[in-house]
């Protein structure tokens, strides 16, 4: 258990000394805010009132995503050092090493989430939610990050170098728009509604609003939970089968 | 090498094969290091020295053959010998973006020591290793030399039994390596078994009581510095003659072979010890008529004259 506390101690120093990372994943948000409340708010009518109230949501999804996919790179890294054989030659578990860097995302997603709130409070962001309702829309967020974590690392597992994991996260920060996170899902093409309405984000955006701005939220929740285990239960193993063919 | 220890021995490896697609990296390695002695495995690149030690520190599972590390099979009993040896790899394994202090901190927890003793135990190897003033800074802004004492440092949080260095001196300067070999004799005389593969003669010379020589993934001589310097001369006679007659007259009377023959330049190598005694001997011996050698130097002999003399043999 301590190897795992030590591990994501470390995993936590190296994400804070990554200067161009701490910024990219602090001025994102800010910059995508803006860019959606003042270039687009104008054009996109949502229906739930002002803009910047249905896409703030989807704003801190993004950016989650983003910030989630970019353990990929980070384990990538310490795979093609020779970091990872002096941690094997110590005996310590491959399953470790990575649970340190989805801890070390899931503090920087924290950290970004807040940064992403600020912003959208300061630009008008009201929502209506009591304190549960808040504890659950942070913790959906979070088991998303979670879940995106670990299957960056699956990614980061199977790069065979950090530009090549670096690709994950673009289809990461693909992934939010075919979804109702930026734009109600009945105002896209009909062949994407299939999938906007069947893709992770999409439950877990519509947990987010329905919690934050105090609406029914169904079976959205649920839905989110039920991705996130799914994902979970996917990327986990997959991550400890790839680390040891990786090193054999 | 040939009664076992009473203690056992602290590597032994019988048989070891290891191949990557088509290449026979390892060709069945057989190796006995005494407990508290220091063996280094000397091999020019590629003879296969890291997937030695790599098979031995149990990060790669050979394809056939049998090891024991410590006692422990490297194959059926991988913690056990995890948990007795350390390794220093070829390439540094430091967190770049971490200082000193914080990487050794952080050897020492994983290594189970509480949080305290981690620290001490820091301070104590950066003090030994001379970086106590480094410490505190960045691995990045290191030189070479420093980082490579620092990633031995982390191989050493807690006592391991058997110690790898793989090419701990390569890319180092003179006076690094010297400080380099000091650190492998003070682990020797501390009861240590150190394992450590190296490309220079010399370096298996000073350090090791225990010499064995890889290529193309098979030991092709083993034994203790003086024995293998007897058998391979550790300098090599150059020799440039008058005429390509007395090239072909002078090659025919080298004993042995010669380690380098280049009809065009009439230049002919052959072994010596470099005593005076040996070349005035070596040059009677090829030239007894004292007209066909017309210039001779004496050359300290490179790892490809040791290669080439033992493959002659
Ligand atoms: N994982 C691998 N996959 C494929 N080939 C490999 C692998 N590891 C080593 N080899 C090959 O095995 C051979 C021996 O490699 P090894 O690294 O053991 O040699 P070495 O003696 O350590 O060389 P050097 O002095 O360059 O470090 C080389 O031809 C190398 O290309
Ligand atoms: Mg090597």
């Amino acid at each position: 258990m301590s190897d795992y506390a030590v591990l994501a101690a470390r995993s936590i120093r190296l994400s804070r000394r990554n200067l161009d990372a701490v910024i990219v994943s602090l001025a994102l948000p800010v910059l995508l805010m803006l860019v959606f409340v003042y270039f687009f708010g104008g054009a996109i009518e949502s229906g739930t009132g002002t803009y910047v109230t249905y896409v703030a949501p989807g704003v801190l999804i993004l950016c989650a995503g983003y910030g989630a996919s970019m353990t990929a790179t980070t384990v990538t890294g310490d795979m093609t050092t020779g970091i990872v054989d002096r941690f094997r030659s110590m005996d310590t578990k491959g399953t470790a090493l990575l649970a340190g860097h989805v801890a070390a995302s899931t503090v920087r997603n924290a950290a970004a989430t807040a940064a992403v709130l600020a912003v959208a409070f300061a630009v008008g962001f009201r929502p209506r939610a009591d304190v549960p309702q808040w504890l659950a829309a942070i913790g959906i967020l979070l088991l998303y990050v979670v879940a995106l974590s670990w299957l960056s690392a699956v990614a980061g597992l199977l790069a065979t170098s950090p530009e090549a994991a670096g690709g994950f996260t673009f289809f990461v920060l693909f992934l939010p728009y075919p979804s109702s996170a930026f734009v109600p899902i009945d105002t896209m093409p009909g062949w994407l509604h299939g999938f906007a309405e069947h893709q992770p984000v999409t439950p877990v955006i519509e947990s987010m609003r329905a919690l934050l701005l105090d609406q029914p939220a169904g079976s959205a929740p649920w839905r989110a939970l039920a991705w996130c285990a799914g994902l979970l239960a996917l990327a986990v193993p997959a991550c400890a089968l790839l680390f040891r063919r990786r090193t054999r | 090498m040939d009664s076992t220890p009473a203690e056992g021995w602290a590597i032994e490896a019988r048989g070891l094969r290891k191949r990557y697609g088509a290449v026979r990296v390892l060709d069945g390695l057989d190796l006995r290091v005494r407990p508290g002695s220091v063996c280094a495995l000397l091999g020019p690149n590629g003879a296969g020295k890291t997937t030695a030690v790599r098979i031995l520190t149990t990060l790669t599972a050979p394809d056939a053959g049998r090891a024991r590390v410590a006692g422990h099979d490297v194959v059926t009993a991988r913690s056990r010998v995890r948990r007795a040896v350390s390794l220093t790899g070829q390439y540094a394994a430091l967190d770049e973006e971490q200082t000193g202090e914080e990487n050794l901190r952080m050897m020492g927890r994983l290594r189970g020591l509480p949080r305290r003793q981690a620290a001490r135990r820091a301070a104590e190897l950066l003090e030994r290793f001379g970086l106590t003033d480094a410490g505190r800074r960045r691995v990045v802004t290191y030189s070479g030399g420093m980082r490579r004492r620092l990633d031995i440092a982390a191989g050493l949080t807690r006592d391991p039994e058997v110690v790898f260095l793989d090419e701990p001196t390569t890319g180092l300067d003179p006076r690094s390596r010297r400080t380099m070999w000091e650190v492998v004799a003070s682990l020797a005389e501390s009861g240590v078994t150190v394992f450590l593969t190296t490309q220079y003669l010399e370096e298996a010379d000073q350090l090791a009581h225990q010499v064995a020589v890889l290529d193309r993934g098979r030991l092709i001589a083993e034994g203790a510095p003086e024995e293998l310097k007897r058998r391979v001369a550790a300098r090599r006679l150059d020799l440039t003659l008058v005429d390509r007659h007395a090239y072909e007259a002078v090659h025919a009377r080298v004993v042995g072979g010669a380690l380098h023959a280049s009809p065009g330049e009439l230049l002919l190598s052959v072994p010596t010890d470099g005593s005076a005694a040996h070349v005035r001997a070596l040059l009677d011996e090829l030239d007894p008529a004292r007209v066909e050698i017309a210039r001779f130097t004496v050359q300290g002999a490179t790892l490809d004259d040791v290669f080439l003399e033992l493959t002659h043999e």
